[in-house]
């Protein structure tokens, strides 16, 4: 089951799922690392509904939490307090 | 002539690099084609004059946003012998997408690792045999910064000059066509690059825990800018003191003696309007250059990053961002470096919102203006709370012009940005910064300054034979016309005459004051005093906060931004806005029978 990323907890792990955003979003996302397949972690959300910085593989990235929505994760178990960079990057074909 | 482009990801060195390749030869330029300007140099590699090109940062060759069409097009238009791609060792698991893309170019090829200081401590090893296996091109690891293996960086980018000697087109399909590439990184990075399971807790986290902390890191935010703008301001202004007395000691005992034989009106237009013209700009110059230092600090420590993640969400509401409240910010010092600072950002619309923004900022040569009539007009009680109204209009105003004009100039970037370590900036790269900015500066706006001056001088001066700043003067004249714009604010045309000098920096308005009332500094308080009352000159100090920013302000929005009619736009706006706030004050105020 998976969820909006704006919606995973802090210092969860999770796997990106989709991307429902737009080819050139998507572009740049894939040129910070955040695609299809990667692990990704909730670092920390910036108060009064700001931006969420988050981790993928040795990348911090911050973004809107209006684009976190359309971003789909599925948490992975029994990963509360691992970091991101520890739950190894598992490939899957882009759907 | 020979010729190399450096092209690369953002935040990986790439500028870092070529500063150390180049030295201080670098120019901006136009290129064919291109909407924006490139950093370039000549220098000699291998016996040969060769032309090396910074390209703007992209993280993608095939990507519509500016700066990655800029890249496209560049390579489209321009051959190469080489192309150096500069990447950071410590995210190879995304950056060598880029190398996997560029090696179909068609355009010979050369892999910097930079920051491999930073990789090592990370634990992160890379084997480079094996990526120059995979990929076919040669690849060194590098620290820019600090110089290590720069040597073998530079053997080796002229063993390639001199294996491709001759110049080479980019295959223009291969820029086109978008190859799916995740699985061919995968490899290649699993083949290549050695990373611990889980990197260590660095130092950036522990720093962020503080300055991004949910509460703390605004006025962290705020305490760091403040201490920054004071650092800037205090050094700056006591230069700028100094560059003005020099100016004037060298007009006293070497320009006027040696002009005193020119007839009146040549003299006054040597000494009055270019001489002066020549010492605005170089009044700035000090201000300028500090002002670089502090935003390179700022942008090269990582920290800018962090400043967009924290105000973001005020900020998305106007329209702008977090670089445009750090210009904002630093504009309430001197508007011009700010500006000429907003070159940080890569989207147009951003860039032209931010610049129409700024000139509300209530900067230090309005503050000593409204400081002095303030203190001539107003009770010591009152006068504060005045200052006070001033400040919190500039806030207010620069907010309602964002929010009216965010629609018109788009910021179309998103807020999509990496959050880098924190890195500690060399002295080097801080003094190139500054140094490169003020001759930017002097190159590219200095020449507007320069005019705007002459221009003003021209209508305070002439006919020669009136006493300047008169009505029998052309801005005399000019302002016995604007009469009936100018009485419903309560002014009349003697201060609108100095309203007119204020356009060469808001500080000359006192200057002006003392010349059109013939009265000396000290008198000056008094004679206001007089001759206005409470609701006229809260009206004047209304209008001088808010109307048309000074020559040098304007000149740098020309200059930065290439485009008249937001140049026209940033001098009609605030006019506009500045008699329509004075107009309703005015009225309001005697219609309550003040």
């Amino acid at each position: 089951m998976s969820l909006p990323l704006s919606e995973l907890p802090t210092d969860t792990v999770a796997k990106v799922v989709t991307l429902e955003v737009g080819q050139d979003y998507r572009r740049r996302m894939a040129g910070l690392g955040l695609r299809p397949g990667v692990a990704i972690r909730v670092i920390r959300r910036s108060p009064l509904k700001g931006p969420l910085q988050v981790r993928v593989g040795h990348t911090d990235i911050i973004l809107r939490r209006s684009d976190a929505v359309r971003i789909r994760v599925e948490p992975m178990p029994q990963t509360r307090g691992v970091p991101a960079d520890a739950a190894h990057p598992e490939v899957v074909p882009a759907p | 002539m020979k010729r190399i482009a450096l092209l690369g990801m953002p935040n990986t060195g790439k500028s870092t690099f070529f500063n150390r390749l180049t030295g201080a030869g670098a120019r901006v330029g136009n290129w064919p084609g291109l909407t924006v300007e490139l950093l370039s140099a000549r220098i000699l590699l291998a016996g040969q004059m060769v032309e090396v090109v910074d390209l703007p940062g992209i993280y993608n060759l095939h990507g519509f946003s500016e700066d990655e069409q800029v890249v496209r097009r560049f390579l489209e238009s321009q051959p190469l012998n080489l192309l150096v791609l500069v990447l950071n060792a410590s995210q190879l698991d995304r950056q060598l997408a880029l190398a996997l893309q560029a090696r179909h170019l068609g355009v010979p090829l050369l892999l910097l690792l930079n920051m491999e200081d930073e990789a090592q401590r990370l634990g992160i090893r890379i084997d480079s045999a094996a990526l120059e296996r995979a990929l076919g091109v040669p690849v060194r690891l590098l620290s820019a910064k600090y110089g290590q293996h720069y040597r073998e960086a530079l053997a080796a980018i002229e063993r390639s000059l001199k294996a491709h000697p001759a110049l080479r087109r980019a295959d223009r399909r291969a820029l086109e066509e978008d190859q799916h590439i995740e699985q061919a990184l995968d490899r290649l990075v699993q083949a290549s690059v050695h990373a611990p399971v889980q990197l260590p807790p660095t130092l950036s986290e522990r720093i962020d825990a503080l300055l991004l902390h949910p509460w703390l890191g605004l006025p962290f935010l705020l305490l760091i800018l403040f201490v920054l703008f004071q650092a800037v301001y205090a050094l700056g202004s006591p230069l700028q003191d100094g560059m003005e007395v020099l100016l004037g000691e060298f007009r006293r005992s070497v320009l006027d003696p040696a002009l005193a034989g020119l007839p009146s009106g040549l003299r006054s237009f040597l000494a009055e309007g270019l001489y002066d013209g020549v010492g605005t700009v170089l009044t700035f110059m000090p201000v300028i250059a500090l002002f670089f230092v502090a935003l390179a600090i700022i942008e090269d420590s990582g920290y800018l990053a962090r400043i967009a993640f924290l105000v973001d969400a005020i900020m998305q509401r106007l329209g702008l961002d977090g670089r445009a409240f750090v210009m904002q910010l630093m504009g309430f010092g001197c508007n011009v470096p700010a500006v000429m600072g907003t070159r940080i950002m890569r989207s147009r619309g951003l860039r032209a919102l931010t610049m129409l923004v700024i000139p509300f900022s209530l900067c230090s040569a309005r503050l000593q203006v409204l400081l002095f009539i303030t203190t001539a007009v107003f009770a010591p009680t009152t006068a504060p709370l005045v200052l006070l109204t001033f400040y919190v209009l500039s806030v207010l105003l620069a907010m309602f012009t964002a929010f009216i004009w965010r629609g018109r100039y788009v910021n179309r970037e998103p807020l999509l940005m990496e959050l880098p370590p924190y890195r500690l900036p060399t002295l080097r790269f801080l003094l190139h910064e500054g140094w490169r900015a003020t001759l930017q500066f002097l190159r590219g706006a200095g020449g507007y300054i320069v005019l705007g001056v002459v221009v003003v001088w021209f209508l305070t001066h002439y006919p020669f034979d009136a006493p300047p700043a008169s009505p029998a003067t052309l801005a005399g004249r000019l302002a016995n016309g604007l009469a009936p714009i100018f009485s419903p604010l309560g002014l009349d045309s003697l201060l609108a005459i100095a309203l007119l000098f204020g356009l060469v920096a808001k500080e000359v308005v006192i200057g002006a004051l003392a010349v059109i009332y013939s009265a000396g500094p000290d008198q000056l308080p008094g004679v206001l005093a007089q001759r206005l009352d409470a609701i006229q000159a809260m009206s004047f100090l209304l209008f001088i906060l808010i109307y048309t920013p000074c020559v040098s302000t304007i000149a740098v929005i020309r200059k930065e931004s290439g485009d008249w009619r937001l140049t026209l736009l940033a001098v009609a706006w605030p006019l506009t806005l500045a008699w329509l706030v004075s107009f309703a004050f005015y009225q309001t105020a005697r219609a309550l029978g003040y």
